[in-house]
Parts: structure tokens; C-alpha cells; sequence
């Protein structure tokens, strides 16, 4: 017996359909107006206040006046030198997983591990630096101390896209170097490693702008509330963006005269996030190209 | 004596037992084919001439396999050093993202070579021996990617011959390539045999009965037949052979 289609039925299920999809694409369309809400508002207010003075300026008149220069000098010290840390450990980290380490459950428990260490609060961080680096260590509040914590923070994402990384390169190209008589080592640092690259370094920077945003971490490490002079050592302390932006958004004398500061500190840190990611982007085609044509 | 001598091999993977007691005399210089319906075990086989099965976590060997009269899986054997003697050719193209010179020159790089002009003579020399010089002596420096799928194989001829191994093991090496670059595979082949001992694990009893001075038959993890090419093709000993090769089953 043929079964009847109720056409009112069929009808109203269109009719749903149409409604929930609907809903869907206006959520999804929500997400990207936030962004350029959260973007236009910062720009709006920021961008006023920056000019080359605030760029080049320490803060003057109680943080109410000048510019922010030592803050960006800071945070960029404290990329390079979480860089420098979470890079090779990280990377190596993750060769070893995916390279040498046994599979099984060892390896499956460092894994677990490594993304829970994504997931602990950076404020935990913050307060395990000063515990280790800065008291334990004795490098006292210093770049060094807030670079180390910072690392901290990007190294599970440098491990696990270099896990990635290595996990998506053809079993083909280790057989077909191991066969020409290369040892694993060799294998890895000549054919594997240079595979990987583009995608380990995009890592890489996309970790770095995720850190040079953090607060917490360099909190109780590093950061400075106010130290025009730029830092000459990696034993000194040194002004951030983040924490500048906290500070004179929450702590000063004048909050009147502080806030443009505040938009216009939050005007650059966006834009040195947006720049390193259009760093990694243009670091990956880089090496895609080289390796296409090398 | 032979080049390579087998004795009673077995492998398992885990608690599969991939070969049953096999023993074979390959002779110097000679072009032997390994054939056999699709998880028969020849290339698990071939892979065990240059150990590269020591990859697969789990898998086991007895019995010993002999290359010039020195067992390769003894305990003082130099891997990387018996995988320099003993080449591979997989099958699919596998060139590295590097430039055609340095794909040939990356067998004598990690055998230590440093000497420029040497590398420079021996990858003219081993792109000559796979027929590939002409095609590419003015784009050395261009991409290996930039080349047909054909000539991406008769490279990675090039580079294993390169560092001149006495034995060479191809695994189904033609089977990714269209009709007239495999023709060229099987004359390169043919003249390659002169100066190495070649194992070709292939799929095309046709391909085996053009190249081959010897043929094994595989089924079931087991080698039925061996004997001479012309032998195994016209008047097979065993039934399963003859089955195999009048296209009864496979």
C-alpha cells in the first residue's frame, strides 16, 4: 500500500526547517558582528589617541599624560623571550611524541596532560611562576620570570601543533628515507622537520599573540605599574600592555584623563595581535612556496 | 654463493602469521619476481630484505635471511648501513619536497658524502641510469613536485641507485604509472640488473613474465612455487600456480 503524503504535514516540516536554519545562519552571523563590534569600538575610541608621541612617549604626569612606549617594548620582549623557551621545548615535545616515543599509555597520559595544562587558569600560572621563577629560582620579578611563565602558556599549543604537524606527514616519506640508509634523527631534522615547519611556526605565532594579551601570568612576575626607563637586562622588570591597560583603566589618579590612554593601549595590543596573526599567515605561504619549489 | 639466501622465515603480525616457513636462494645479479593475490605476503616479505618491517610495533621474526652470507637481522648488523646496500622503490612515487638534484643527492648526504663535485658526478650518473637526465638536466634545481608521476618514479630509481646498493627491492613499482611510463620502469629494469640484484613485488603476471629471470608464487603466506620464470609461466609444477596464472582466482 502506497503511503500517503500529508501534504499539510510536509508543509509545516518545511516550514521548521526553514525557521531552525534560519536561526542557525543568524547565530552564526552574531559571532562575526560581535567581533566587529568588540573591533569598531576599540578602534573608535583608540584610535584617536594614538599618534607618534604615544608610540614613542613613556607615560608622564602620573600615567595621565604620554604615550606607552615602554609597555610595547615590554611586551615584546616577553614574546621574544617566551618564544625562545616554548619553541624548542615544545617542539621537541612534540617530535618525541609523535616520533620516537612508544605508542601507547605513556605517551597517551602525556598527551592528556598536555592539554590540561591548556585548560589551567592563567592566573595559576601567574602565582606558579612567582613560586618557582621568581622566589624558588631567585630571578626575582623579572622578564625572565614572565617569559618563563608565559612559555608555559603557549607550550601546550606549540606541542600540539607540532604533534599535528608531524602526525599528518605520509608514512611514505620516513620509509622512503630510512631506506636510503638515513637514521631517524637524520629522517626527522631533513625531510620531516622541514614539512612541518610552515605549520609548527603558525603555531608558533598564534600562541605568541595569545600570550602577549595575558594579564595574569606576568601579574605577579614581571610586569611593572609604572618604570618609564625600558628594561636593559633580562633581570629587570618591565612595563606590558595588558597590565598597562588594567592599570590605567582601574588604578589611577585621574580616570578621566586615563581612559582614552586605556582605549589607545587596547587599540595597539589588538593591533599586534592582528599583526601576528598575519604574521603566521604570511610565514605558512612562505614555507609552502619554498617547499613547493625547493 | 647466492646474493640472498632465506631460511625457514616466519612473521607475524601480532598473532597473524603473515609467512609460513619460507626459504628461498636468490641468485646475484638476477631479476626476481614475487607474485601472488592481493595479502598473499609478498610485500611483507620483500619489506623484510632491508628491515622495514622493524617499523610495525608488534611484529615478530624467526628464522634468518642471509645477504652475502651475513644474517641481517643479527644483532651486530648496522641497520642504516645494510638499508644503504639494499634500496627501495615503493609504490607510489614518494620524492621528497626538495629539488630534483636534492632528492638524488640525499642518499650520499646522509651516508656522510660532503665532497661537492663527487655529488655533483654521481647524481648525473644515477639520473642518467634511470633515463631521467635529459628530461631534467636544466631544471635540477626545480621542484621534484613539478614532475609527472612517471618521472617522479624513475627519480626515486635515481635516488636509490645513487648510493649504489648491490640489491634493489620494488614494490609494485608500476602499478601508480599509465602504460607507457611503466614500459620505461621495465626497461630501466632490465638494464639495472646488470649492476644489482633487483626483487619486484608486482600484481601484473604479464610485467612479471617481461622482466623477471625468476619467479616466486605466494598464496596464503606461503611461497607455493619458485622457479624460472619461463618455467612458473608455461608448465608450473603445482596446481595453485596454475590456477593463479590461467586467472582462475587473484
Amino acid at each position: 500500500m502506497a503511503i500517503e503524503i500529508n501534504q499539510s504535514y510536509a508543509r509545516r516540516k518545511h516550514g521548521i526547517q526553514r525557521l531552525a536554519f534560519g536561526v542557525f545562519r543568524a547565530l552564526s552571523y552574531c559571532v562575526v558582528l560581535i567581533l566587529f563590534v568588540i573591533l569598531g569600538f576599540i578602534i573608535i575610541k583608540g584610535i584617536g589617541v594614538v599618534n607618534w608621541d604615544f608610540l614613542t612617549q613613556p607615560p608622564t604626569d602620573g600615567m595621565t599624560k604620554g604615550g606607552i612606549m615602554p609597555a610595547i617594548v615590554g611586551t615584546f620582549w616577553l614574546m621574544v623571550g617566551s618564544a625562545i623557551f616554548a619553541f624548542p621545548v615544545g617542539v621537541m615535545s612534540g617530535i618525541y611524541m609523535n616520533e620516537y616515543a612508544p605508542q601507547g599509555k605513556l605517551v597517551n597520559f602525556i598527551r592528556t596532560m598536555t592539554n590540561n595544562l591548556a585548560g589551567i587558569p592563567s592566573i595559576v600560572f601567574g602565582l606558579f611562576g612567582m613560586a618557582c621563577f621568581v622566589n624558588y629560582l631567585d630571578f626575582g620579578d623579572s622578564i625572565l620570570a614572565g617569559s618563563l611563565t608565559l612559555g608555559l602558556l603557549a607550550l601546550p599549543i606549540v606541542i600540539r601543533t607540532t604533534e599535528e604537524a608531524f602526525k599528518d606527514i605520509p608514512n611514505s616519506y620516513r620509509e622512503g628515507s630510512l631506506a636510503l640508509g638515513a637514521t631517524k634523527a637524520q629522517t626527522i631534522w631533513k625531510v620531516l622537520l622541514p614539512m612541518a615547519m610552515p605549520r609548527v611556526i603558525t603555531g608558533l605565532i598564534l600562541s605568541l599573540g595569545r600570550v602577549s594579551g595575558e594579564t595574569a601570568p606576568i601579574l605577579f612576575t614581571c610586569a611593572a605599574y609604572f618604570l618609564p626607563r625600558l628594561p636593559e637586562s633580562i633581570f629587570d622588570q618591565c612595563m606590558a600592555l595588558p597590565y598597562h591597560l588594567y592599570v590605567v583603566a582601574t588604578s589611577g589618579t585621574d580616570i578621566e584623563a586615563q581612559m582614552p590612554i586605556a582605549y589607545g593601549t587596547a587599540f595597539v595590543l589588538i593591533v599586534i595581535v592582528l599583526i601576528m596573526n598575519l604574521l603566521a599567515n604570511g610565514v605558512r605561504k612562505y614555507f609552502e612556496n619554498k617547499l613547493k619549489s625547493k | 654463493m647466492d646474493k640472498i639466501e632465506a631460511k625457514n622465515v616466519n612473521f607475524y603480525y601480532g598473532d597473524f602469521h603473515a609467512l609460513k616457513g619460507i626459504s628461498i636462494n636468490i641468485p646475484n645479479n638476477q631479476v626476481v619476481a614475487f607474485i601472488g593475490p592481493s595479502g598473499c605476503g609478498k610485500s611483507t616479505f620483500l619489506r623484510l630484505f632491508n628491515r622495514m618491517n622493524d617499523l610495525i610495533p608488534g611484529s615478530r621474526l624467526t628464522g634468518e635471511i642471509l645477504i652475502d652470507g651475513q644474517n641481517i637481522y643479527d644483532k651486530s648488523v648496522d641497520v642504516d648501513k645494510l638499508r644503504k646496500n639494499v634500496g627501495m622503490v615503493f609504490q607510489r612515487p614518494n620524492p621528497f619536497p626538495k629539488s630534483i638534484f636534492e632528492n638524488v643527492a640525499y642518499g650520499l648526504r646522509v651516508n656522510g658524502i660532503k665532497d661537492k663535485a663527487f655529488i655533483e658526478e654521481r647524481v648525473e650518473t644515477a639520473l642518467k641510469g634511470a633515463a631521467l637526465w635529459v628530461e631534467v638536466k636544466d631544471k635540477l634545481k626545480e621542484s621534484a613536485y613539478a614532475l609527472s608521476g612517471g618521472q617522479q618514479q624513475r627519480l626515486c630509481i635515481a635516488r636509490a641507485m645513487a648510493v649504489e646498493p648491490s640489491v634493489l627491492l620494488m614494490d609494485e613499482p608500476a602499478s601508480a604509472l599509465d602504460p607507457i611510463s611503466t614500459a620505461k620502469i621495465e626497461e630501466l629494469i632490465c638494464e639495472l640488473s646488470s649492476q644489482t640484484t633487483i626483487i619486484i613485488v608486482t600484481h601484473s603476471m604479464q610485467q612479471a613474465a617481461r622482466v623477471s629471470n625468476k619467479t616466486a608464487f605466494f598464496y596464503l603466506g606461503e611461497m607455493v612455487e619458485y622457479d624460472d620464470t619461463k618455467k612458473i609461466f608455461t608448465n608450473p609444477s603445482k596446481e595453485t600456480t596454475q590456477n593463479y596464472i590461467t586467472g582462475r582466482f587473484g
